[in-house]
């Protein structure tokens, strides 16, 4: 399987699958920005009603392409049926969502059920027909690129492409949208258009991935790829290009790994790479990265532990906290007695001082104090100004002189 | 009314019936409390994560036999629901998203298992998972209407159909018993919590048993009528009352009525209508549930869309009619 894989990563699969991965790319792409839209939107999980309401209109296409030219597995006529039932479904969503007594999520829901419904019911009907021919329609539920004729690769991935770039060229307006849109409204932007306008490019989106992706699954393709992204950057453009990058990245590998073998139907391949990805950015992502998280998480905790350790040294207490004490003693300011060495003896003194001087500092400024993240994390004279450490050691010594003098 | 004869009916049709009715009464109660909750997403999440469930489920145990399937189903459902939890409070991102990320991942799991492994060369496959099998259920045992009474052909009742029954009682029951702790939690889940009722664990609670419904209705009736059910009835009987109980006893009359007519829509009407062919009955029952929210939607009387234009109308009427202004 490797060592098929690699000549169909490096475009070296024949003409037919060469297509399908670029053009698994390109709706990977147009699907991680579609994709963030919606989910800066609150509404990815609408693409789920969308992708399900597909079937219907699937299943018209095959029986209107029968009528018309005789033969019902034509990819223009499924994809046309799709995209109108898939419409129609956006809509119902709007409407039934509108009406206070269901929420958004119940709006999902029915719309999803009812239209897979009726597609279920015409599926048993066209399963009746004498015709041949019924098997493309099964490769829309899960995707199915292996059978897939070149003219059919070539529609796809012309579509993902114009698709990509209506979805860059909308850009500015479809950010604004999603990034204030009381501002937009206020600024006089069509809000409600706008919003239509997304949930039409996933539409798109759903209908051009049918083939490919499936349209159980085709909800992951717009809904993992921006979750991953917001890990790396929470900045509008960067996020979105980011998972445009990530959903093109997993959709291409995704096809290309189907092809390589066969029993992998792309749409579970695909998804799965995905699923990869994500959780490679929930734990390796640089800045809001679990990893990242917990290091950071568990140093904080030993800077305390050893602080708390060199004072209890400095007003010559026995050193209780087990990790203190561990980090005492390899620090070697602690012999395995538990007594303070001569080395550790001048560090606990440093950092009684330097205590006493962020408790001057919390008393005197409270509220500087409280918001400063690094109160008692670092030595005082790396956080404040040099000025204002002076001042506060000035302070130090006239209140100690104080209550020594009392 | 050709080709229905009172043998066929009782030994095909009444089956599959009462399978559809059971299904859906199971489904819509607690899916009156998550239409309440803004969960309805979680019937969805779980009636797709229910394929790895028994996919696991056969290639641990070895057989096409109920329980093991239903065991692995059940576990899938549940793993799902941690997983989500487990993601949402890492990940900070909205529910819905988390789920659409965990049910995709763990669907598409499964139908690679199912198609690598030998488990696809037994009966399993997605359509299976997707559109159950209520046309399959058949009761040969009972020959005529008085049959039905003897204890002896009761006995032979079907498994799905006597499973179904017990599901569904339980969660009747279990609702009945802790009708107040769900109340209080759906609507106010900060005075449940100072009152001493625990938020999560009614929550978990509730959880628990929409995924025994999905899991018992599913094998009979496919996911998506569960989806269907877990949400249409509800809301339907949502348009029709303000109160929680009230509620819940539609639902389970509307359910009955979706399920009822879907099946007659589906396995008679083309019969009568002359064609060779039935359709596919759960695919009509979800249907048929989503046209009877379309005409509550509209026509309720209170909280429907004629009703409220009449009353803005005689509000606004009212507002701008010179008289009123009078005293």
């Amino acid at each position: 399987m490797i060592g098929e894989l690699l000549p169909i990563l490096l475009l070296q699969g024949g003409y037919n699958t060469t297509i399908v991965c670029i053009g698994a790319a390109m709706l990977g792409a147009a699907s991680g920005m579609a994709g963030s839209f919606a989910l800066l939107r609150k509404r990815a999980m609408v693409s789920d009603a969308i992708s399900h309401a597909t079937l219907p209109g699937v299943c018209l296409g095959f029986i209107a392409a029968l009528w018309f030219i005789g033969a019902g597995r034509s990819l223009p006529f499924i994809l046309a049926g799709a995209a109108l039932s898939a419409m129609a479904g956006v809509v119902l969503v709007d409407l039934v969502r509108r009406s206070d007594r269901l929420g958004e999520d119940s709006a999902i829901a029915v719309v999803l059920s009812t239209f897979y419904g009726l597609g279920m019911v015409l599926l048993s009907y066209i399963q009746t027909l004498p015709t041949a021919g019924q098997a493309g329609l099964e490769g829309m539920l899960l995707g199915a690129t292996a059978g897939m004729l070149r003219f059919e690769a070539e529609m796809i991935a012309i579509a993902a492409l114009v698709l990509l770039v209506v979805t860059i060229l909308l850009f500015k307006e479809l950010g604004l949208v999603c990034f204030d849109p009381e501002f937009a409204r206020a600024g006089g932007w069509p809000v409600r258009l706008l919003d239509l306008l997304i949930m039409s490019l996933v539409t798109g989106v759903v209908v051009i991935g049918l083939k490919t992706v499936g349209l159980v699954l085709i909800v992951a393709l717009l809904v993992i790829p921006p979750a991953a992204a917001l890990y790396w950057s929470r900045r509008l453009a960067p996020m979105v290009f980011t998972a445009a990058l990530i959903a093109a990245a997993g959709a291409y590998v995704g096809a290309a790994i189907s092809a390589s073998a066969p029993d992998l139907p792309t749409g579970p391949v695909i998804v799965l790479t995905l699923a990869a990805l994500f959780v490679f950015s929930l734990l390796f992502a640089p800045k809001r990265g679990l990893v990242v998280a917990m290091i950071a998480l568990v140093r904080h905790r030993m800077t305390i532990a050893e602080r708390q350790g060199l004072l209890a040294l400095a007003t010559r207490r026995s050193v209780s906290q087990p990790l203190s004490r561990v980090l005492l003693l390899r620090r070697g300011w602690m012999d395995a007695a538990g007594n303070a060495t001569t080395g550790g003896l001048s560090q606990a003194r440093l950092v009684q001082r330097d205590q006493a001087l962020w408790d001057r500092y919390l008393l005197d400024y409270p509220e500087d104090a409280f918001a400063c993240r690094e109160w008692s994390m670092r030595f005082i004279e790396e956080v404040l100004p040099g000025d204002l450490v002076a001042e506060l050691d000035r302070r130090t010594v006239e209140a100690s002189l104080r209550t020594g003098g009392v | 009314m050709a080709g229905i004869d009172g043998i066929d009916f009782l030994q095909l049709d009444m089956p599959a019936i009462l399978l559809a009715v059971l299904a859906a009464v199971a489904c819509a109660i607690p899916g009156n409390f998550l239409v309440l909750r803004r969960q309805s997403l979680l019937g969805d999440a779980i009636s797709h994560v229910v394929l790895p469930g028994i996919v696991i489920g056969f290639l641990l145990s070895g057989t096409t036999s109920t329980w093991p399937m239903l065991l692995g189903a059940g576990a899938a459902a549940i793993v799902a629901v941690a997983l989500i939890e487990l993601v949402r409070r890492l990940s900070g991102l909205e529910s819905g998203a988390v789920m659409g990320i965990v049910f995709t991942s763990m669907f598409a799991a499964g139908v690679l298992i199912l198609e690598r492994s030998e488990a696809r060369n037994v009966h399993i496959d997605v359509q299976h998972a997707l559109y159950g099998n209520i046309e399959g259920t058949v009761w040969l045992e009972p020959a005529s209407i008085r049959d039905l009474l003897d204890p002896a052909i009761l006995a032979t009742t079907p498994g799905e159909i006597a499973r179904l029954a017990v599901v569904v009682l339980v969660i009747a029951v279990l609702v009945v018993a802790f009708f107040k702790e769900l109340r209080i939690t759906t609507f106010d889940p900060g005075l449940a919590a100072t009152l001493g009722f625990s938020p999560g664990l009614v929550s978990a609670g509730l959880v628990l048993l929409a995924a025994l419904a999905a899991v018992a209705a599913f094998d009979a009736v496919g996911s998506i009528l569960v989806i269907a059910m877990f949400v249409c009835p509800p809301a339907i009987a949502r348009h029709l009352t303000d109160h929680l109980a009230m509620q819940v006893v539609l639902s389970v009359v509307a359910a009955v009525a979706a399920a009822l007519s879907g099946y007659v829509l589906a396995a008679f009407v083309p019969l009568w209508l002359g064609y060779g062919h039935a359709f596919n009955v759960a695919g009509a029952m979800a249907v048929t549930a989503g046209l009877m929210l379309a005409v509550v939607m509209l026509f309720a009387p209170r909280y429907g869309w004629l009703a409220r234009r009449l009353a803005g109308s005689r509000s606004a009427g009212v507002a701008g009619s010179p008289g009123t202004v009078a005293d």
